[in-house]
């Protein structure tokens, strides 16, 4: 399937290959150098392309292209998850997917892409599994192995890979048995310059930290499972008990994994926490405009909004901002033309607001497009979905364990949006 | 001198003398050091075959670090190296012999992966060896290597496909992928291999790991459409949003009363039903290829369940969204329904890169009907303004197809595009101008003020597309405009020479037009443009211009042509039909990477047209024991079963019998059954509405299936009235296999009656939910087999028991020190209570602290060798070997509560 790995960093040079089945030369990555050039930003570069003998297939990410060499037919998306993997698993060894990082543990990552691959078809792609075979770098270890030429590679054989549950380790043994989970909710909203919703929806994903000695069997439930549109699950999740209880059944990988993600639409109301209100205007004369921006909570089911930030992308003609905060600080980055306002914790009683003048480069006709606006925030406490953990049960295992769900709502895609008016194209009514 | 560094260091130079003598040395931390440093050459694409010798010589090593990367090395060079190569491979040799299956497995790997073709027979040998491992692990590396083998040598097909064979009906998960990827890389075309093994697959499904699932989805869908007849309806077309055909087709169907209504094949329904749950995974790609699975395969009206699940990969990263978009691009010009609820999904936004902003572009040009138009031309409005040019361009594009697919608003369109004539960005001018001239062809006659609009913004237009496209409408609409088409030719005749190629020809065919129509004022302006033409430094435009001239000037060679000179420059041309860009490309089966470039990729492989009439479903029957039927022709086959010994206390009974199966074989096997049984309430009286149902495991081996568990239910009346029609209904997982007992017709009150059912648990302890209905009533009731229940006794001899745990040893042992209760010390009662927590058998042991037991799992046959050491001050060392490992851990459990209770 996959035949061959390049990784390529943001300049385009190659600074690792690996092979699974006949070298293929470098020059092969040349038809892609000529796409990523036409393609001017890396991230327009097509994921698939074609040459006269082979097929590449490539993912960005972290500024780094993985390109994969293919010569058969194979399901693309087959090869972009694997190579995502694969720069997951460099995150997770590493704490970071960069070209340094990689070329500084050149050794590891070639055991890994070793072990992740057997003639191009995945063979360990669990973080659990691997983790048993090549051991993640520590600074103690990488000095004691080489002062005694120990090695990283686990002496123990992976038991998880021979066993039907491949995502978990064998004789896992901790002192404090522990389960943590977090229920993450981002909103996506665009709403328009009134305020109106165009649209919304919450995407939902519970992070697990799960260190439990033995194999424990995990029930999670919910108070309001039906809330949930549309899910997907780690493979450890019974597909089955889900279907007919609405119960989340598992043996749990050892450490940190996704347990599911999910989907809130917006056929249920989605509550927007805050409101914007906004008028950025440009003058036809005297190359000028003004800014007006004041932010203020709406539905927050009585928790605090934190983080809260404001991203404008300004027109290209906007030379710089003269603008006054009541609360929190500003930037303005001249060769970007990002407008940052770093509000920070919102405080109902005073709403915080950010006016004054922009100037624009003279001459310039009056921009015409309408800047958007890009929302963060962070509310602590609160799953906005109104989604709610029931109960944890562990079965299988004889200790207590301490268990712990915390819930946390972001803003994913939030933006707000000044849909002009003057519409050029007033559609009628059907005749 | 050596120096030490650290990793980081692996990149100081260090020349290949230096790296043969550290390989050399005899320390093994120095080797170690010298092999990072080369597979950090490797990684770089640095040559460094020059140190083949060297390296080799380490491919024994002890520690496994070096070893590894000794394969690692090796792979990389042998195909370069053939001759040295060979003397690693004895190496391999003696590591295919090894306890380990880890070992084995990884010698067959690094052996298979060194691409040297005198080897070709030795690997041939390990694979057949190793097909037939008692390792599952083992066994699927040989599934990889037959691919490898393949490619090294495809004379050897024929034998591969033998061992494929073999590999396909193994029944772990683990294999399942591997084997069907070898499948489809060495003999696709053999569907005939897969009958057998269809239901198993489609039933193991669930369990394979995920990139297992991707390819056995693939293959199945290509096999069902060879095997099962179109669910999709005769005559009813595939393009849902044409109501009428549905019921025209309705109505044929009235009238041909003889037709045969369509009854979709089990098997086909099956498939279906055991991909559904995969829409969950969290890998795309399985989600992908359940979604193409039901798009080729499922009845028009279920195709849509897989919509949420593509929607919502539209999450994922942007490669993923670039693939998914696609594919929706190609599904949504069929089926406009499945997506049009979720339409704002495919809103751009201004972060996307511009394949994807294309793609949604697409698709929301696919989605437009007349209801939600408006609200997809107001989205439209404000890409129209986005700063990308090329977006802006290509939704001014999406607005012309818009316009001509829904004759509503056209007007409306057309008069928006005009407005943005005036627009300052000359690429949104250009689009414009050449999405008004296709939208005006369609209907000239209104439209001469538009015509004249864009003569007068001709001059300030640069692009060349743009000024061609004006010239073109203004050419072939001229009698329309007679006041100013020789105005702009004059203003061309000027400009010629500095004109793009493109707009030359255009002139030259306005001028050509003008001079047949309106000669009088045109034809010195003609002559002119001709005879610049005539010189130009473009061949084509002189070749244009010469069969102009005689086209249209008649002269004594001309001939007949120019007669209908006329007739063939100003007919009536047919209006440019505005079409996506994915049409037809579902002729490519969704999610491949042909359907992604849009040509047939090497090693496709077609999905074919539905066969008219069905090929034998029996081909993919398995040879299973009928279900036996009613009461008397059970009793008969009790009746084979001979009791040997039989003695009964006041509380326990035992039996040897000596067991004929229906299986061709004769089975014997110890069969001891220690009572009381104990029995499980399954449906209280109170809750049953006067029905109770108790439950308890015979521990016969099952008449039905020989996979399943077969368990007894007795069901009493209790209420003051009969029950009817007691049976099973729905259960749940659905998949469940079940074997229900026949329905009861009448249960009168205070009676009782016992039935047999059988239940497949797959080897887990999970609880199997099902219905028991009444006539009027429905109760769920549940199952949970102990992990003991799940084992059938399987008898083997002292040295049998010994050799076979030899081959379960490292992780598939699990082991625990237990102490006894004081009445279990002794062997007897040992013995008795682990028969009573687990359905195995005694295996007759020559030592007296020893004792062993032996058992299979039910559904999957996996050995479970259970042996109970006892050892001074009442305690016992419990041992299970068996390759099931969560069955062992709760075996163990379960066995030291019993062992530590009196």
């Amino acid at each position: 399937m996959i035949n061959s790995l390049f990784l390529i960093n943001h300049s385009g040079d190659i600074f690792l290959e690996k092979h699974w089945k006949s070298v293929i030369s470098r020059s092969v990555c040349d038809y892609f150098f000529e796409a990523k050039e036409k393609a001017v930003e890396p991230e327009n570069v097509p994921p698939v392309l074609q040459t006269p003998h082979h097929y590449l297939i490539s993912i960005y990410r972290d500024k780094l292209f993985f390109l994969s060499v293919i010569q058969t037919e194979v399901p693309p998306l087959f090869v972009i998850e694997f190579l995502h993997r694969v720069a997951e698993m460099f995150q997770d060894y590493f704490g970071e997917c960069s070209e340094m990082v990689i070329k500084d543990n050149v050794v590891i990552v070639y055991e890994l892409l070793e072990e992740m691959l057997d003639n191009g078809f995945p063979l360990a792609t669990e973080s659990n599994v691997l983790k048993e075979m090549i051991r993640p770098p520590t600074i103690l270890r990488s000095v004691v192995n080489t002062l005694t030429g120990s090695s990283n590679v686990g002496e123990t054989l992976p038991t998880g890979q021979l066993s039907t549950i491949p995502w978990r380790r064998a004789g896992v043994k901790y002192t404090n048995n522990e389960a943590y989970f977090d229920v993450i909710e981002e909103i996506d909203a665009i709403l328009d310059k009134s305020g109106t919703t165009v649209f919304a929806e919450i995407q939902g994903v519970i992070e697990a930290c799960v260190k439990l000695s033995g194999m424990p069997d995990l029930t999670l439930s919910f108070m309001n499972p039906r809330l949930l549109d549309d899910v997907s699950f780690h493979p450890c999740v019974r597909f089955k008990r889900w279907e007919s209880e609405r119960v989340l059944s598992f043996i749990p990988p050892d450490g940190n994994f996704t347990l599911m993600t999910y989907h809130v639409s917006a056929q249920n109301l989605v509550a927007i926490p805050v409101y914007v209100k906004q008028n950025i205007s440009f003058f036809e004369s005297g190359s000028c405009g003004r800014l007006d921006l004041t932010v203020g909570p709406k539905q927050t089911m009585g928790k605090t909004v934190e983080g809260m930030m404001i991203t404008v992308h300004m027109p290209k003609a906007v030379l710089s901002a003269n603008l006054t905060a009541t609360q929190g600080t500003y930037t303005y980055d001249l060769a970007t033309k990002v407008l940052v306002w770093d509000i920070g914790k919102l405080n109902p009683q005073k709403l915080p607001n950010l006016r004054g003048s922009l100037s624009l480069q003279s001459g310039a006709p009056k921009p015409e497009e309408n800047p958007s606006l890009n929302i963060d925030l962070k509310i602590q406490q609160l799953a906005i979905s109104g989604l709610k953990v029931n109960r944890l049960d562990m079965y299988g295992e004889k200790y207590k364990p301490f268990k712990g769900v915390k819930y946390v709502t972001k803003a994913g895609k939030f933006q707000v949006i000044r849909h002009d008016w003057t519409v050029f194209l007033a559609c009628k009514g059907k005749p | 001198p050596h120096h030490v560094s650290t990793n980081s260091g692996i990149f100081s130079v260090l020349r290949n003398e230096d790296l043969k003598e550290m390989l050399e040395s005899s320390k093994e931390s120095l080797k170690l050091e010298a092999m990072k440093r080369i597979v950090g050459l490797i990684a770089k694409g640095k040559n460094a075959s020059e140190l083949f010798p060297a390296v080799v010589k380490n491919v024994a090593s002890k520690n496994i670090e070096l070893k590894k990367l000794v394969y690692v090395y090796l792979v990389r060079y042998a195909e370069e190296q053939q001759d040295l190569a060979l003397l690693s491979i004895s190496t391999f040799q003696r590591a295919l012999k090894d306890p380990n299956q880890l070992i084995r497995a990884s010698a067959l790997r690094v052996l298979s992966s060194i691409r040297v073709p005198i080897i070709v027979p030795i690997m041939m040998l390990a694979i057949k060896e190793a097909a037939t491992d008692l390792s599952p692990y083992v066994r699927k590396t040989s599934a990889h290597a037959i691919q490898k083998l393949y490619s090294l040598d495809p004379e050897q097909k024929e034998q591969l496909i033998e061992v494929i064979e073999k590999l396909l009906k193994d029944k772990s998960t683990l294999v399942a992928g591997s084997v069907v990827m070898a499948f489809e890389e060495v003999c696709p075309d053999r569907i005939d291999l897969i009958h057998k093994n269809y239901r198993k697959l489609c039933n193991l499904l669930v369990d394979v790991e995920e990139w297992g699932q991707v390819v056995i989805i693939s293959m199945l869908t290509r096999y069902a459409r060879t095997q099962f007849t179109s669910p999709w309806k005769e005559g009813a077309t595939f393009d849902e949003n044409n109501e009428k055909a549905f019921y025209d087709s309705e109505e044929e169907k009235k009238d041909q009363v003889e037709a045969k209504p369509y009854v979709m094949d089990p098997d086909h329904r099956l498939l279906l039903r055991n991909t559904k749950p995969l829409l969950q995974s969290r890998n795309t790609a399985v989600v992908m290829s359940v979604a193409q699975l039901y798009w080729h395969l499922a009845p028009k009206h279920e195709v849509s369940v897989v919509t949420k699940s593509l929607v919502r990969l539209l999450r994922s990263h942007r490669e993923v969204q670039y693939i998914v978009l696609q594919n929706i691009a190609t599904m949504s010009i069929q089926r406009k329904g499945m997506f049009e609820p979720y339409m704002k999904s495919f809103y751009v936004r201004s972060t996307d890169a511009t394949h994807i902003k294309t793609l949604k572009l697409e698709i929301l040009t696919n989605l437009a009907n007349e209801a939600n138009i408006s609200t997809i031309l107001r989205e439209f409005q404000t890409y129209v303004k986005s700063q990308d040019k090329a977006f802006a361009a290509a939704t001014i594009q999406a607005i012309g197809r818009c316009a001509t697919n829904i004759s509503e608003v056209t007007d409306t369109c057309l008069n928006g595009l005009v407005l943005l004539l005036s627009n300052r960005d000359e690429t949104v001018v250009a689009e414009s101008v050449v999405v008004i001239k296709k939208l005006l062809q369609m209907q000239p006659t209104q439209h001469c003020e538009i015509i004249k609009h864009m003569a007068k913004l001709f001059d300030n237009i640069t692009v060349s597309m743009a000024r061609a496209s004006i010239l073109w409408l203004i050419g072939e609409y001229c009698e329309r405009v007679p006041k100013i088409a020789p105005d702009v030719l004059r203003k061309m005749a000027k400009s010629f020479t500095a004109e793009e190629d493109i707009v030359k020809l255009q002139t030259v065919n306005l001028a050509a037009k003008l001079y047949l129509t309106n000669s009088k004022q045109t034809k010195l302006l003609t002559q002119y443009i001709l005879n610049l033409g005539k010189y130009d430094q473009n061949y084509d435009i002189r070749d244009r211009t010469r069969f102009i001239r005689q086209l249209i000037v008649p002269n004594e060679k001309s001939g007949a042509l120019s007669k209908y000179a006329r007739r063939i420059l100003l007919a009536p041309k047919p209006a440019p039909v505005l079409e996506s860009a994915f049409k037809d490309r579902d002729r490519f089966q969704l999610g491949t990477l042909s359907h992604s470039l849009n040509i047939k990729a090497t090693g496709y492989l077609e999905l074919s047209d539905w066969p008219a009439v069905a090929p034998d479903q029996s081909v993919r029957n398995v040879e299973v024991i009928e279900p036996v039927g009613s009461l008397p022709s059970l009793l008969l086959t009790y009746s084979v079963a001979v009791v040997h010994t039989c003695r009964i206390d006041s509380q326990n009974c035992y039996f040897t019998v000596s067991y004929k199966s229906l299986s061709p074989q004769l089975v014997s096997v110890n069969i001891p059954t220690f009572g009381p049984v104990k029995s499980h309430e399954l449906l209280h009286h109170m809750t049953g509405k006067g029905l109770s149902a108790r439950y308890h495991f015979p521990r016969q081996p099952c008449l039905y299936q020989p996979n399943m568990v077969a368990v007894q239910v007795t069901l009493t009346n209790g209420s003051d009235h009969s029950l009817e029609e007691i049976h099973i209904g729905d259960r749940s997982p659905a998949s469940l296999n079940l074997h229900c007992f026949n329905t009861i017709e009448r249960l009168e009150p205070e009676a009782s009656v016992t039935v047999s059912m059988g239940i497949d648990f797959s080897d887990s302890t999970q609880a199997a939910n099902f219905q028991l209905c009444t006539k009027d009533d429905q109760f769920s009731v549940s199952i949970q087999p102990a992990v003991g229940e799940l084992l059938m006794p399987s008898s083997m001899t002292e040295q049998d028991f010994c050799k076979e745990q030899g081959k379960l040893l490292g992780m598939n042992e699990t082991s625990a020190t237990i102490t006894l209760a004081a009445e279990n010390s002794s062997s007897q009662s040992l013995s008795k209570q682990v028969l009573s927590v687990a359905n195995v058998g005694v295996v007759s042991s020559s030592e007296n602290n020893i004792h062993r037991f032996a058992g299979r799992t039910v559904s999957s046959g996996a050995l479970v060798l259970v042996t109970a050491e006892s050892r001074e001050s009442s305690t016992a060392l419990l041992t299970i070997n068996t390759d099931k490992s969560i069955m062992a851990s709760m075996l163990l459990r379960d066995l030291k509560q019993a062992l530590a209770q009196a």
